[in-house]
């Protein structure tokens, strides 16, 4: 019989956030420069990666070609990054359409404490792998404070509140998974060096 | 008269930061043949915000009522402000509860025939105030929690979120040193669990009051600045 005990490791498959798709939403209410596309990008959406400026015009570039955008004519520009972009007919459709999509939730999902789980098992023992799960416990509970906090300061905008969601929400279900992960260390121990010996 | 009354100043210098307002040692508790705490040892600092957390059946509400005086232990000790209190007599621990310690659960509690004002008095008419002062004070402490234009409304007229904040504010009045929070958010939705929470933390550090909260939400126990996990009754 095929022995199909092994350890396997996903990789993530994640849909991303097309940039494309962003600028296009923000040159909805009008046409804009690169610069001013970044600018507004940065202060919308706090808990992003703020885009580089080489990254802005070689996607403009890219919708230019796809007929999504059209640079502003009788312009004169001062520069490329002060050309105005302005969104066409199609890439007003292509927003709706994008826009109308659900975005797949991810099947698998990487998860690299769980690789450190079993690397831990596998090259020493239980005691360095329920080490590591609670220091990552705390880091992550330190993290979690410190979203709080952000969450809490009267200065703050929805925007960042609900970015401070987005990421409060997934530290909780790490931690959710971290502890179920402590209670089981001893029988995943034994699975995993019970596989071990066989192979 | 109760801090409260006096409405006085808040201050969180470092220097009373580090002094351990109330602490338990090797505390143990069983009930009937089964052993809720099992030697379980945990300081608490004044003006801190410590998080309890822990599996469902750990502990963590046991050590919770012995801290506050409610449950005796069999087995350990409990300091309050440099003093031990859990041999004291009920009276004294009754006064404690009354005077120096707050207390919230999961349902607050208040008095279901007496108005949102008359329930944040009552802790101060117990104290002895005169009802007139004790609610003009109860008035200004729902302004505190948001909640003022319910201070003529009973309980069952307001939502979950609005008479937790009423709760919270009954259980601040008397401006103890340490409030005792078990669950204070596990009947609310996530955002009137975050009202209150936001809203409990803020005037806890505004009025230095000392804080265990009970929580198996690590939402919740994020509001703290620390942390103890209670597994099968010991904390660490």
């Amino acid at each position: 019989m095929r022995n199909e005990c092994r350890v396997t490791i996903h990789i993530v498959y994640s849909g991303g956030m097309s940039t494309g798709h962003v600028l296009l939403g923000l040159l909805a209410e009008g046409e804009r420069h690169g610069y001013e596309l970044k600018r507004e990008h940065d202060a919308r959406f706090p808990a992003a990666r703020p885009l580089a400026f080489g990254q802005v015009y070689a996607t403009l570039e890219r919708m230019r070609k796809r007929g999504w955008v059209d640079a502003a004519t009788g312009v004169k520009a001062a520069g490329p990054e002060r050309t105005p972009y302005a969104m066409t007919g199609a890439g007003r459709e292509e927003l709706a359409r994008w826009l109308a999509d659900v975005e797949p939730p991810s099947p698998f999902v990487a998860n690299p404490l769980s690789v450190k789980v079993t690397l831990a098992l596998l090259t020493a023992d239980e005691a360095l792998a329920q080490d590591y799960l609670r220091r990552q416990r705390e880091a992550h509970l330190a993290r979690m404070r410190e979203y709080t906090r952000r969450k809490s300061d009267p200065g703050r905008s929805l925007a960042e509140v609900l970015a401070a969601d987005y990421a409060l929400t997934h530290l909780d279900a790490d931690l959710r998974w971290i502890d179920a992960a402590l209670e089981r260390v001893a029988d995943l121990n034994k699975e995993i060096h019970s596989c071990h010996a066989r192979s | 008269m109760s801090r409260s009354l006096m409405m006085a100043s808040p201050t969180r210098g470092h220097e009373v930061l580090d002094h351990v307002v109330l602490s338990g040692h090797s505390l143990v508790k069983s009930f009937g043949r089964s052993r809720a705490l099992r030697g379980a040892s945990v300081e608490l600092r004044r003006g801190e915000i410590l998080a309890v957390t822990g599996p469902s059946g750990s502990g963590k509400s046991t050590l919770l009522l012995c801290l506050a005086g409610v449950l005796t232990p069999d087995g350990g000790e409990v300091h309050y402000d440099g003093r031990r209190i859990d041999r004291e007599s009920e009276s004294v621990r009754s006064r404690l509860r009354r005077s120096e310690f707050g207390v919230l659960f999961q349902f607050g509690q208040l008095v279901a025939e007496m108005t949102a004002a008359e329930n944040v008095a009552l802790p101060l008419l117990l104290e002895g105030a005169r009802r007139r002062d004790a609610m003009s004070c109860a008035r200004e402490w729902l302004g505190r929690f948001g909640v003022e234009e319910f201070a003529d409304q009973l309980p069952g007229q307001m939502s979950g979120g609005q008479s937790q904040r009423v709760a919270v504010a009954r259980a601040l009045v008397t401006g103890p040193a340490v409030l005792f929070a078990d669950e204070p958010t596990g009947a609310l939705d996530t955002v009137a669990g975050e009202r209150v929470m936001t809203e409990l933390t803020r005037v806890a550090r505004e009025t230095d009051t000392a804080v265990v909260l009970v929580t198996h939400d690590a939402r919740v126990a994020a509001y703290g600045e620390r942390e103890i996990v209670v597994r099968d009754g010991v904390a660490s």
